[in-house]
């Protein structure tokens, strides 16, 4: 259509820059996203993706000297209203829609806001709703409490409600952080049908697959600057993640044969009605085993077993040759077994709690003095030891363990589970919610822990980690072990096809 | 800031100064004001009248950094004073020695101690709501000591026990010895001891503690357990200071210690506070209310006062994090 031809970005920005307390969170970044375009700002953590964003929903004010022109039109100054009326909508990854109410009410809400005279209809709010929805070609039940929807189809709902504010550049901050490989499929495909009725799309993402699969083009982000803009044609998921942290990340399968080594772990017939059936491992010193599987396979509850928080219906846990009977986790950590969760923020750290205390938290009594009294002296060597050990960077030991990013946090959690000497380490998806360029340096701890003789089971959703990082790959369905692999002989396609399968 | 109170600042944390003013701020409006404010007979009935609310507090101050509350201390403590009171009267009422008063003692710290015990235990596998749980006991202790006492009051207790709740040593009145020593070890227990810690991690995400390996169950047992003791040695004192029990002694002290520890900067949340900045506010409340009855108001007005005192430290509070919100984001 000719009309295309001339239709203005959806989105030109220069020479924008925030400062922070003398900090620069965004430098001089250019950013321009087409009518219609899939585009995906990619960044760790802190790299100033937020920031920008900020900036063009109008939250905060950039530096004297940028340019800003949304579809065409130039802007000396954005405010949130303006950034609204112009058509950009954002969806966070926490999404802000009200759990007790109904998609309809979530998708049409803001059409009665100034409503005169103050009265709902219910029969718009039905209709309009209906309207966004038929729009991203999704069927939802409309009366449904959204509360009692998985989380995909909340996306959509949020989805349909900047459709209903005439949004036409939408942004997504993590969208697929919490869908299964399905959900994210048809998400996907959302965006794709948003994207040929011309609304443009920005994933703000660190999850890199989905990103190369769907956006035409990448913006690259760096400590607060423009590393630079990438067709996602011929990029490759090493040199993206290459160009997000500015090094060179391994990519190699570390399995080595692990086979004479002696066991550790072993679990024979391992039951637990509902949850897992049969299952049958051994980890040997100093190896690593992955295990695989989609969420709900029983991984995460099978650690909750041997980890001794649940019970076990069935089968023998025998721990260098004896029988382990694990009454709480507490006689599992005695037993010297660690367990580090996969829900850091609810389960791994007590967050508002400071550093320090995080991790001497499961060796109060190694830090005991003269009458069972805690001893400072003790605790600050602990936590510099640690720290220093795990290369956590840190303000001090002092500041709440929440003020530190998700690498950080995760190495605190190994410290507070290091420090007990465990004989075996159970890490249930250790990298989630952390960077990329931070999660290769969990790996090399890791790593460095097999060395030293640690028996490690390494849990986790992502086939590409298992499989670089194990010794052996363990694929868990249905509440059982379904394959045992070695890295070196299957390649990562077959694992992933038999996982995702 | 100067090294030394540097130290101090962070060993004492950061309510104690705040506090302190507000301590000095009082003082000096009370004393250019309120005539008799500033002589020792005013200073030594505020330290007659501190350590029943402060002992309760202290009560009150441990399940609440749990992330708990106790509603049942003012009943556990009555209810501890009349079991010392049975076995007075037992022994032969204003005759009794003084081998009635220790085993009344021992028995009134037991019962303290079954009541916070069957709470916490309650709340640990019941996973029961401490405020349900300790609403419950409350209400009951308060029946049972009803009937027990046909609603009345028990008194002829022995006259030497008025040292307790009315002398001194050195000058310095027995009730406040027996508080300070109290808040002290309060102090080294929550601060310096494993139980303590385990209390702050507990207020903070109790989840989160048993997965690292604390044993929740028993903590928060211990939490209520002791709590009950605290309730015990504040029943004997008020029995020795009023030289009479009866179940709704001191009723009204309930939500004054809530008030006190909030006062104090301890987290309404659980996992933070202090004892040190509780004792101070304590001490503020005290001569606020005394200031008050000097200048001739009304005891309903101190109270009154004491809910505006809340509301005024919340603001500054407020104020103080806005301020350094906006130091740390220099702008």
């Amino acid at each position: 259509m000719p009309a295309d031809a001339v239709a203005p970005d959806a989105l030109r920005f220069s020479a924008i820059s925030k400062i922070f307390g003398g900090v620069k969170a965004v430098d001089d970044v250019s950013f321009t996203v087409g009518t219609g375009e899939v585009h995906c700002l990619a960044g760790e953590n802190g790299c100033g993706k937020s920031t920008l964003i900020k900036i063009i929903t109008g939250v905060y004010q950039p530096e004297p000297g940028a340019a800003m022109e949304i579809f065409g039109q130039a802007y000396a100054q954005i405010s949130p209203t303006q950034a609204r009326k112009a058509g950009i909508a954002v969806i966070w990854q926490d999404l802000a829609l009200f759990a007790e109410m109904t998609v309809a009410e979530n998708i049409a809400f803001e059409t009665i806001l100034g409503n005169r005279p103050r009265a709902v209809s219910y029969a718009r709010l039905r209709r309009v709703a209906a309207a966004a929805l038929a729009r991203l070609d999704v069927d939802l039940d409309l009366d449904a409490r959204l509360g009692t929807l998985p989380i995909a189809q909340r996306q959509i709902v949020a989805i349909a409600r900047a459709l209903v504010s005439d949004a036409r550049l939408i942004f997504m901050d993590e969208p697929t952080a919490s869908l299964t490989e399905s959900e994210t499929d048809a998400l996907l495909s959302v965006v794709r049908n948003l994207s040929a009725r011309g609304v443009a799309v920005v994933f703000v993402s660190h999850r890199l697959a989905e990103v190369l699969e769907i956006s035409s083009r990448v913006t690259v982000l760096r400590d607060g600057k423009l590393v630079g803009v990438f067709p996602t044609e011929g990029l490759t998921h090493s040199r993206l993640t290459e160009l997000m942290t500015g090094t060179v990340i391994s990519h190699d399968v570390m399995a080595r044969d692990t086979g004479g080594r002696p066991e550790v772990l072993r679990i024979e017939g391992l039951t637990r009605a509902g949850e897992f059936e049969d299952i049958s491992l051994t980890l040997r010193a100093g190896e690593v085993v992955g295990l695989t599987g989609l969420i709900g396979a029983g991984r995460t509850e099978l650690c909750h077993s041997l980890f001794g928080m649940t019970r076990a219906d069935r089968g023998r846990i025998t721990l260098n040759g004896q029988d382990l009977q694990l009454r709480s986790n507490r006689d599992a950590v005695a037993a010297g077994i660690a367990y580090v969760s996969e829900d850091r923020l609810a389960l791994g750290l007590i967050q508002p709690q400071s550093i320090a205390d995080n991790t001497v938290l499961s060796v109060l009594r190694q830090i005991s003095g003269a009458g069972g009294l805690l001893s400072s002296r003790k605790k600050d060597a602990t936590v510099s030891h640690w720290i220093k050990k795990l290369a956590v960077k840190i303000g001090t030991p002092a500041d709440a363990v929440s003020t530190l990013s998700g690498g950080n946090q995760q190495r605190i959690v190994l410290a507070k589970w290091l420090a007990t000497r465990p004989k075996v380490l159970l890490l249930d998806c250790p990298t989630v919610g952390v960077d990329v360029g931070a999660r290769a340096g969990i790996f090399r701890i890791v790593r460095q822990l097999a060395e030293q003789g640690l028996a490690i089971l390494l849990v986790s959703d992502e086939v590409p980690e298992v499989f670089l990082n194990a010794d052996r790959v363990l694929h868990m369905a249905g509440g059982r072990i379904a394959h045992e692999w070695d890295p070196r002989r299957t390649g990562l396609p077959e694992m992933e096809a038999a996982v995702y399968a | 800031m100067t090294g030394l109170y540097r130290r101090l600042f962070v060993a004492s944390g950061p309510e104690v100064p705040g506090l302190l003013g507000f301590l000095v701020l009082v003082l000096v409006v009370f004393g250019v004001f309120a005539p008799n404010f500033l002589t020792g007979a005013n200073f030594g009935s505020i330290a007659f009248q501190l350590p029943e609310l402060g002992l309760l507090t202290l009560a009150m101050l441990m399940p609440i950094i749990s992330g708990g509350f106790n509603l049942a201390i003012i009943y556990t403590a009555n209810m501890a004073g009349l079991t010392l009171a049975f076995v007075l009267k037992q022994y032969g009422g204003i005759d009794a020695g003084y081998g009635p008063f220790i085993l009344g003692t021992v028995l009134a710290i037991g019962v303290g101690a079954l009541s916070g015990a069957v709470m916490g235990a309650v709340i640990a596998y019941v996973g029961a709501h401490p405020i349900l749980v300790s609403l419950a006991m409350m209400i009951f202790l308060r029946g049972l000591g009803e009937f027990l006492t046909k609603g009345g009051d028990i008194s002829g207790f022995p006259a030497w026990m008025a040292t307790l709740g009315h002398g001194t040593v050195l000058g310095i009145p027995v009730p406040l010895i027996l508080f300070l020593i109290c808040a002290v070890l309060w102090h080294i227990l929550l601060t310096h001891t494993r139980h303590g810690f385990s209390v702050r991690m507990i207020g903070s995400n109790i989840r989160a503690a048993a997965y690292s390996g604390l044993n929740t169950r028993r903590t928060l047992i211990l939490i209520y357990t002791l709590s009950g003791v605290m309730c015990a040695i504040a029943g004997i004192l008020m029995l020795s200071r009023f030289n009479s029990v009866r179940v709704g002694h001191g009723e009204a002290l309930l939500l004054v210690t809530v008030l006190a520890c909030f006062l104090g900067g301890v987290d309404p949340f659980g996992g933070f506070g202090r004892v040190l900045p509780v004792v101070i506010a304590l001490i503020v409340l005290q001569v606020l209310s005394s200031g008050l009855n000097l200048l001739g108001a009304n005891q309903h007005l101190s109270t009154a006062v004491w809910g505006l005192f809340l509301v005024g430290v919340m603001i500054l509070r407020w104020g103080a994090g806005w301020i350094s919100e906006r130091r740390r984001r220099g702008s």
